[in-house]
């Protein structure tokens, strides 16, 4: 009994949080070439700012979209689900018979209404959730363009104040030219952002469901077997992404202050894009909640780079279709080294390897 | 008995795309009695059906593709239209640049070098897809992502234009034949298809791929490369189907050029019978099904629904046929048809079925030699 | 020993169409006793557990849980109650950490405290000595370890009983000590241990009592120390019913007209068989001898490059030839039938036709397929040849019965005209009367001058076709027996004692 005293091995890193690193050192490596390269506008904290302010919309598509993947799902609707809550609010704005809450209510009302639907259809009836929600992106593209075609600029009052509400850091900004200090500017939208990401966090991390959600995405009939209601987990995972999408329909508005049709178009794909670079699995149950985000920063940085250069704005989607696949790649051999040392330990004893002694003894 | 239920369940995948075409076509009746009607100008047909079948040329096409990658690989490829964008802007910067009169060798051989393009794009989706086992729509978005931007590139600017008679002809008529150039050239892609699925194992490879791979590599087959194939098929009918595209209109739109049409081509599957899963496939109901989609755009048209609410229609659309087809439903409603069958069981008589047994078998002459 | 009874199953029957599963098996369990349940495939070890875990339910009988009946609707239903399951496959999420995964899905709380978690995990493995972290990821733990977290979940979780079905499969000789301390630790609690298994040595290592079942049947209940390892193994094995006067063995050629079809030397393959060398003669018909999971198809699928092939030289006919891929074997002349029909034999969907026809299309190539007209002349001629009953040719093969599935399997091999055909129990799952027509083929193909190897759970089975018998035991070839000395008694006692 003596002998089967049990040594505690090392915790090594999981590769949610392996994954999250290698994000996190990418998007650094990219900031920093970017400060070596063009140290005039990328040294100012007003830059980085600025990916929040003008992309906030976007940062909230990628958080709900994350929430979708990790449980082991996808959902492309988001991009067209938040271009239709822009149009919509814009109307409702417009028409003067809705102030700012009716507008938040209708941007999260209409975000339910998709997330329950593909929910219901995915987690209930097991269709496949591409198609369900690619018809989700059709309905909401389809809505949008028979609500209004033409840009809708909200001049509502109430609503222009809000959208050009800043938030001045005082300790933090630059001197131009004349010695004058500016003070670095938010906008009310990255509150939302910041406040999303960090409850998110908590939930994906803390909560019963975020946790169900992670098993529910590693492995479906693991979780099942383990006494996870994985239907009811799964369909909450789409209203959540629903409602988050409509969230950032609304930022998206006062961010722009104009409901369009283009709006939030290719938001679908820049945000699976942005998670796969965040080291979120598209397979499911792998990634940090956190790594949205960077992913989005990075991909928005590398964006911002290209534009800099002044070379063409189409080397911008050349350049993040090939990092994606950089990173996809990357995943894949991450998988298939995982699978491996997971088949030798199946295998009996001599056929393993032999290590030197002493590393034997550490592998235990 | 059996042979009739045989016969029957041969031609029941295909029930889905022809109820679904039938009722379009009575909605369409019923809206305008002379839907049919076919009229001669220039000496060429023009009508409901020609435009149908010119309309759907490059979606027939690509669905074809899709079948293939679908059956195989389990999964979709969402980046088609964007490689049809990359090689008909190869092919059109060929053409540009080929230098002295446009002849129809010049169109040629920028075709087949258009072509080339396609079927190279598709290996690299293939490679990821089969090699790196990513998910074909994963794998696919890269493409779907940057594809127009390298098209773009390649044009150099916005939308060169394509102005030469023989492209001309190829995106409308040919000047005697009274049928549209590009449902000729459909018409020939899908006798190809069939020439090639009758001399080859392609469609015995593939489903068994798609059904089972475990089994299919016992017997000798290599799914990866099967599941390979599939998309060097794929990348190979998204050039051809840009060629038909970028001649119909005469310039190369990168940003609009078949924009979209992956949604199209995958209801297409769907609506030809064929499970989104893989496997057993049928090429004619997904040919079926694009012209179905056709039809249902130019019916929504008709019916003046707006064109901008087309796709909230043909969304709503694709739901419910999903619901229709999700195997929870159907186990439900074969569950509702078992009940039903255990009802009338007790009336019927069972056929008295087997095969005759009169053929002896090896067992029992070996056991007579020993006696 | 406590001999209070904590379980009790009588009387159960149950049967699957056109299957009888199990008929009147009783069995019994003890508080703190490890009682081993033996079977070969199809004995109905699995259903039995499946019946008390709540997964079928049974057709007949009564299960009695501490005295009282209990009927259970799921395996949820049956944790509740107290009886675990630990799968051979573990249920577990290798994505989250040990100390989640054995607490998961218990709580009904919104939020999960981690520290606390991280606190009771701790606690309990250390109880239990096992060598896990709470906050490590559950993939980079060894196999054994996330079996023993399975059973720590189920044991925190006041399972009374324990049902570990097959947890000793994919481990190596320390991890199976591990993984025994364990149980004796809590057999020393008071749990109920229901322990399943084909590996012999360790049931007589661990086990206080046994239970054997056959073909559904109870075939009795005994301790372990009474109950001698060769009458277990001819308990397990029994005598198969079949009428099979009328066949005869053929006889092995002499050693000098021995002409060898398939020589391997130093065989391995990444699925975890030792290295072995293997000689076929043509016209003969060998068989590997072993209990379920004792390397014998393992074997069989190294010859075929079925795993990958990890070293060895072959010969063909004396030619060495490489085979690394299935392809490549098919190509010398090499036909493989699977052990498991449904996952690797047929293709479902696809018509008796192309299942017939595939392995000869595969063999012709890609660029020459048959003719319609062709696919059906030849598969008609083997639906005729071995009675395969089907409504038609375009019948989809799932819809046919098991046996009818395994001759439409047997025919797409012979359809190849192989020099050396591999049949790894060709009639497991299938009624008697196709039994005995494959057995009869296997001797007349021999007599043709085909080399066959066949592979039976039924030892009568293999001693009335084969002539030569290979003898595995826990992935290793233990010995040979042809002649005279291929009998019963042998086999059975190279097997319990490892060819000594």
């Amino acid at each position: 009994m003596e002998a089967l005293k049990p040594t505690k091995p090392k915790t090594r890193l999981s590769n949610s949080t392996l994954l999250f690193i290698i994000a996190g050192i990418i998007f650094l490596l990219m900031y920093l070439i970017a400060i070596l390269v063009y140290p005039g506008s990328f040294k100012q904290f007003q830059t980085f700012f600025d990916f929040f302010n003008l992309n906030a919309a976007l940062f909230i598509v990628t958080l709900g979209l994350c929430i979708v993947i990790i449980g082991g799902g996808i959902d492309i609707s988001v991009g067209a689900v938040c271009g239709l809550v822009t149009m919509a609010c814009a109307l409702l704005l417009e028409s003067g018979k809705g102030d700012i809450w009716g507008a938040l209510l209708l941007a999260l009302g209409i975000g339910l209404a998709f997330g329950l639907m593909h929910g219901y259809l995915i987690a209930y009836l097991e269709i496949q959730p591409f198609i369900i929600t690619l018809s989700g992106m059709f309905l909401a593209q389809g809505l949008l363009t028979t609500l209004h075609r033409e840009p809708l600029n909200v001049t509502k009052p109430a609503f222009v104040a809000l959208r050009s509400y800043r938030i001045e850091i005082p300790w933090l900004g630059t001197v131009n030219r004349l010695g004058v200090f500016i003070p670095c500017e938010i906008r009310p939208g990255v509150l939302v952002v910041v406040a999303l990401i960090i409850l998110y966090a908590i939930m994906m991390k803390w909560s019963r469901f975020g946790r169900n959600l992670y098993a529910v995405g590693g492995n479906r009939q693991s979780a099942r077997m383990l006494g996870i209601n994985v239907k009811k987990t799964i369909f909450l995972s789409y209203v959540l992404c629903g409602l988050t999408a409509g969230i950032s329909g609304f930022v998206f508005l006062m961010t722009t202050g104009a409901g369009n049709i283009g709006n939030g178009s290719l938001f679908e794909m820049k945000a699976i894009a942005a998670n796969v670079m965040g080291g979120i699995m598209l397979s499911g149950g792998v990634g940090n909640l956190l790594g949205a985000p960077l992913g989005m920063l990075t991909l928005l940085t590398i964006n911002e780079l290209i534009r800099a250069a002044g070379v063409q704005s189409n080397l911008q989607a050349i350049v993040s279709g090939l990092l994606l696949y950089l990173f996809i790649v990357l995943q894949s051999i991450i998988m298939s080294l995982r699978d491996r040392s997971k088949f030798r330990l199946a295998l009996p004893p001599w056929l393993k390897p032999q290590p030197p002694a002493g590393e034997q003894k550490a592998a235990k | 008995m059996s042979r009739l239920k045989t016969g029957f369940t041969r031609l029941s995948h295909l029930f889905l795309p022809l109820s679904v075409l039938a009722i379009l076509l009575i909605i369409n009746l019923i809206k305008g009695a002379d839907y049919f009607k076919i009229t001669m100008v220039n000496g060429v047909f023009y009508g409901n059906i020609p435009n149908i079948l010119f309309g759907a040329s490059e979606l027939v096409i690509l669905s074809i593709g899709m079948t293939l990658v679908t059956a195989a690989s389990r999964g979709q490829d969402i980046s088609i239209g964007e490689v049809g964008a990359i090689s008909s802007a190869v092919f059109v910067q060929y053409v540009l640049n080929a230098g002295g009169e446009v002849t129809i060798w010049t169109i040629l051989a920028g075709f087949l070098i258009s072509c080339v393009a396609g079927v190279v794009i598709g290996a690299f989706n293939g490679t990821l897809v089969s090699f790196f086992n990513v998910q074909p729509m994963v794998a696919t978005l890269i493409l779907f992502l940057g594809g127009r931007s390298i098209a773009f590139i390649i044009d150099g600017k916005v939308s060169p234009i394509l102005a030469n008679p023989i492209s001309n002809q190829i995106g409308t008529v040919i000047p005697g034949v009274p049928i549209q150039t590009p449902i000729i050239l459909t018409a020939v892609f899908i006798a190809l298809v069939a020439v090639v699925l009758k001399t080859t194992n392609l469609r015995l490879y593939v489903e068994a791929v798609g059904i089972n791979p475990n089994a299919a590599r016992l017997n000798g087959i290599n799914p990866k490369k099967v599941i390979f194939l599939t998309f060097l098929v794929m990348g190979f009918c998204s050039a051809v189907a840009g060629f038909i595209a970028v001649n119909k209109v005469g310039r190369h739109d990168s940003v609009n050029l078949l924009k979209f049409i992956m949604m199209d081509a995958i209801l297409a599957v769907a609506l030809g019978g064929n499970s989104l899963n893989g496997g057993k496939f049928s090429i004619t109901g997904s040919i079926l099904g694009a012209y179905t989609i056709e039809v249902l755009n130019r019916t929504l048209l008709r019916l003046e629904v707006h064109p901008e609410t087309i796709k909230a229609f043909k969304a709503v659309f694709i739901i419910i046929l999903m619901v229709i087809a999700s195997p929870v439903v159907r186990t439900s409603a074969r569950k509702g048809l078992n009940k039903m069958k255990t009802l009338f069981a007790g009336n019927a008589v069972r056929p008295a079925g087997g095969l005759p047994k009169t053929v002896a078998s090896i067992p029992d002459s070996s056991a007579q030699k020993e006696e | 020993m406590p001999s209070e009874i904590i379980l009790k199953m009588e009387g159960i029957c149950k049967s699957f169409p056109g299957v009888r599963a199990l008929h009147n098996v009783d069995f019994v369990l003890r508080k703190g006793e490890i009682h081993a349940l033996m079977g070969e495939n199809g004995a109905g070890k699995s259903t039995l557990i499946k019946i008390l875990t709540g997964v079928y339910e049974k057709d007949a009988g009564q299960i009695l849980l501490n005295g009282r009946p209990v009927n259970f609707k799921s395996p949820q239903d049956a944790l509740k109650a107290g009886i675990g399951t630990v799968f051979q496959e573990i249920a577990l999420c290798p994505n989250l950490t040990v100390a989640e995964n054995m607490f998961i899905g218990r709580s009904r709380k919104a939020f999960v405290s981690w520290k606390e978690m991280n606190a009771k995990a701790e606690k309990i493995l250390n109880s239990l000595s096992i060598p896990a972290n709470p906050t490590q990821e559950l993939a980079s733990c060894s196999i054994a370890v996330q079996q023993m977290i399975a059973i720590a979940r189920a044991v925190d979780m006041d399972c009374k009983i324990l049902i570990l079905d097959e947890p000793t499969s994919s481990l190596d000789e320390d991890e199976v000590q591990k993984l025994f301390a364990l149980m004796r630790e809590l057999q020393a609690r008071g749990v109920g241990i229901i322990f399943i298994t084909h590996f012999i040595d360790q049931v007589y290592a661990i086990s206080d009592r046994i239970t054997v079942l056959r073909n559904g049947e109870l075939i009795g209940e005994y301790e372990t120390a009474e109950l001698p390892q060769i009458e277990l193994v001819s308990k397990m094995m029994g005598k198969a019913l079949s009428d099979v006067s009328a066949m005869k063995k053929q006889e092995p050629p002499k050693a000098d007209q021995r002409v060898p079809a398939f020589e391997a030397k130093g065989l391995a393959s990444a699925a975890g068989v030792r290295p072995f060398d293997f000689t076929i003669h043509q016209g003969e018909v060998n068989g590997f001898a072993g209990l379920l999971g004792s390397g014998r198809s393992e074997s069989v699928r190294a010859i075929f490059a079925a795993d990958k092939v990890t070293g060895g030289e072959v010969k063909i006919n004396g030619k060495p030839v490489k085979i690394r891929t299935p392809l490549s074997a098919m190509k010398c002349g090499i036909g493989y039938l699977p052990e498991d029909r449904k996952s690797e034999g047929i293709i479902d969907e696809l018509s008796v036709r192309d299942n017939i026809i595939l392995a000869l299309q595969v063999l012709k190539g890609f660029f020459k397929p048959l003719s319609r007209k062709q696919a059906a002349e030849f598969a008609n001629e083997y639906v005729k040849l071995l009675e395969i009953k089907t409504p038609s040719l375009d019948t989809p093969i799932k819809s046919l019965s098991g046996g009818n599935q395994q001759k439409a399997i047997l025919a797409r091999w012979l359809l190849t005209h192989p020099m050396y055909l591999i049949l790894d129990e060709p009639t497991r799952g299938i009624d008697v009367g196709t039994k005995v027509e494959i057995q009869k083929l296997v001797l007349k193909l021999a007599q043709e001058g085909m080399s066959l190897t066949f592979i039976s759970s039924e030892i009568d089975e293999m001693l009335r076709v084969c002539s030569r018998l290979i003898v595995m035991k826990d992935r290793e070839i233990v010995g040979e027996l042809s002649g005279t000395d291929l009998t019963e008694q042998n086999v059975m006692r190279m097997i319990a004692q490892g060819g000594k």
